[in-house]
């Protein structure tokens, strides 16, 4: 890619989709209610406006950092920093189910490293390949239906080792347990 | 979720954990208020606001955040009438290592939560108020806001809040995946909508400049809950139930290798680490000894098995002497784990036995903090950084003999030198484990 088409694309990947274009009407009256939550200061509902897109459509594409941007009255590099900066955002899509194992002192104390590996075999996934972050989605299997990364400290400890499936945690687990739990999300 | 045990170990005194320990008990407002919920509120919109500051003051309740500020006096840096708006700003982003306590919290007791800060906004004048919770618990966000609306639509929060003439607005806001965002002043630029760029103090308290540059309130979610709990039972009894400097009770968060790891709740000062590890928590696995104990979150200092330390105590006459303590009767209390070079923090005990390797579980929290560096001081950026590549190649046999005095070189040119807390979290974990393990360091180093 040219270097001004890239700077276009704020520095990332060749972006095809515009997520724009399949807004709802419903989506929109869910943005005015979480801006309705920061009486003060618009751009507090920056956060808010990207989880919302992120859950809604997977990811946040170009046309996304620009309509929320313009939502409230920032530029678009307000909205790019934010998904650079905080790992929970990405510009790519991911699997259909994530699967962020724990990676920290307890649970690696309790087989975190042993069980994330099983969660890459059970999908299907190299467990050699790290998500880098930056905006980039975690490693996710061709088919689309899965995303298998480490994470930092769930604040679960005492029942490590966990992962957080989609929205749900799930404690304790041991190796030998992974296919049956990756069997059930199939 | 189970790491609460539903009988409680006789040195235990739960009062946060009171009602999630009951069989049955659910998060909604019946329930709540069937257990008593809402009292303590309603007695406070009949107190004088500086009645409840004084009383929190008298309760001795300290921060139970991580830097164990008392709660009182943060508060009565808000002067009341000064014509600015203020806020509150609840910290749920619960990351520090070791630490599972809020998570509880916010999943099983939310109203706990929303009269304590109702109690707390109340006390300071204050009419809108945030509860920043990590989005690594959806569920809890959620269950929060529910509660809010409840709260609500019963008049226990919202405009002119049980007839008292007094206005409160409470949201959730969720994080985004970053460590930082506990860090009080990171999070309030993060629920600016920036970057979690903790920022350059002076001012020492978002009391002064807060939330969008006005006097604001950050607090721990169990410290809110506290709250409550001082109106109900007294301010005097409540601080009794603690040691002088620290009233009440709090809750710990015991993980690692322990037969029974999971929450608990004390009377402030009341275990030490032998009836903590051996006593409530069942000892160690078959066959184990114990190694090390990392106190209060993964950026306290760690402390090794079979040390002695030398600390001032009255002797038999009353004068200050020196004394010996072993590491296994240090009582888990701000002071005295203060006085032995570490700290309570957030309470987060990691225990650590004999099968572990010290080079390993270091490398295991450089990496954490490498990761979590927000970047903006360059010696933190690069220094955790380093320090996680070096204990990564000394795993690896790619040890070299100036290792342990580099990496220590590193660790002390971080600690002090930083915007924020961060830097001294993560070198001295380096800097402890260096200390107390050099010949496990000293081996690596030759490998
Ligand atoms: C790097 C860093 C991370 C922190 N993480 C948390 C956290 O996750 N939760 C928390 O309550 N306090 C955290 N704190 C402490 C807060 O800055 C602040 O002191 C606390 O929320 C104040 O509340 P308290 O007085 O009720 O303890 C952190 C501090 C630092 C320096
Ligand atoms: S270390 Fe895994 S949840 Fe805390």
């Amino acid at each position: 890619m040219r270097r001004e088409e890239k700077q276009r694309n704020h520095g990332m990947t060749e972006m095809k989709t515009r997520q724009v274009e399949q807004m709802t009407p419903e989506f929109e009256a869910d943005v005015e209610e979480l801006i309705s939550h920061y009486p003060v200061s618009k751009r507090s509902a920056s956060l808010p406006l990207l989880h919302h897109w992120q859950n809604h459509f997977g990811f946040v594409d170009d046309t996304g950092i620009e309509w929320i941007a313009a939502k409230l009255d920032l530029t678009p590099i307000n909205i790019l920093e934010l998904l650079t900066f905080y790992p929970w955002f990405r510009r790519e899509a991911a699997g259909k189910t994530i699967i962020r194992v724990c990676r920290t002192l307890a649970c690696a104390m309790a087989g975190s490293y042993d069980v994330k590996e099983k969660f890459c075999e059970a999908v299907g996934l190299d467990p050699h390949v790290e998500h880098h972050g930056f905006g980039s989605a975690p490693p996710t299997t061709p088919d689309g239906k899965f995303s298998v990364e480490f994470v930092e400290c769930l604040a679960c400890c005492g029942s490590a080792p966990v992962a957080l499936i989609g929205d749900d945690l799930v404690e304790n687990i041991k190796p030998s347990d992974v296919p049956a739990i990756v069997k059930n999300l199939k | 979720m189970s790491a609460l045990h539903p009988t409680p170990h006789p040195k235990e005194r739960r009062i946060i954990f009171e009602n999630i320990s009951k069989p049955g008990y659910a998060a909604d407002i019946d329930t709540y208020i069937a257990n008593g919920g809402y009292e303590s509120l309603k007695k406070a919109v009949t107190m004088k606001p500086s009645e409840i500051i004084d009383a929190v003051k008298a309760a001795n309740l300290r921060g139970r955040g991580g830097a164990g500020f008392p709660c009182g006096t943060k508060w009565s840096f808000i002067k009341y009438d000064d014509g600015k708006p203020h806020y509150i700003v609840v910290n749920g982003d619960e990351s520090e290592p070791g630490t599972f306590k809020d998570r509880y919290i916010l999943h099983q007791d939310p109203h706990q939560l929303i009269e304590g800060l109702a109690i707390s906004a109340f006390a300071t004048n204050t009419r809108l108020a945030y509860i920043y919770i990590r989005c690594e618990f959806p569920h809890a966000a959620k269950i929060v806001w529910k509660a809010i609306q409840e709260a609500k639509a019963r008049g226990f929060i919202g405009k002119n809040l049980l007839g008292s003439g007094f206005d409160l607005d409470i949201y959730v806001h969720q994080g985004a995946g970053a460590y930082i965002c506990g860090e009080e002043t990171a999070l309030l630029e993060s629920l600016e909508g920036k970057r979690a760029y903790p920022r350059i103090k002076p001012p020492y308290f978002p009391a002064v400049l807060g939330l969008y540059m006005k006097p604001t309130i950050v607090n721990n979610v169990e410290t809110l809950c506290h709250v409550k709990h001082i109106l109900r039972i007294g301010a005097a009894e409540y601080a009794r139930m603690g040691t002088p400097g620290d009233g009440g009770t709090r809750t710990m968060c015991v993980s690692g290798d322990v037969m029974r790891p999971g929450i608990y709740e004390f009377p402030c000062g009341a275990v030490t680490i032998r009836e903590l590890i051996f006593d409530v928590c069942g000892g160690l696995k078959p066959g184990r000894t114990l190694k090390a104990v990392i106190p209060g979150g993964s950026s306290a200092k760690i402390m090794r098995a079979g040390e002695v330390y030398k600390i001032k105590g009255k002797g038999p006459d009353g004068t200050m002497v020196d004394k010996d303590l072993p590491m296994l009767d240090v009582v888990m209390d701000a002071s005295t784990l203060q006085s032995v070079g570490t700290m309570m923090g957030s309470a987060g005990v990691m225990v650590l036995d004999d099968s572990r390797d010290m080079v390993w579980a270091l490398n295991n929290l450089n990496q954490f903090y490498a990761h979590e560096s927000c970047g903006q001081c360059t010696p933190c950026r690069e220094g955790s950084l380093w320090m996680s590549k070096m204990t990564t190649r000394m795993l690896d046999g790619g040890g070299r003999d100036k290792d342990p005095k580099t990496l220590q070189d590193i660790a002390n040119n971080i600690a002090g030198r930083t915007i924020c807390a961060f830097g001294e979290a993560c070198s001295w974990p380096t800097q402890s484990f260096l200390a107390k393990f050099p010949e496990e360091f000293e081996k690596a180093a030759r490998s």
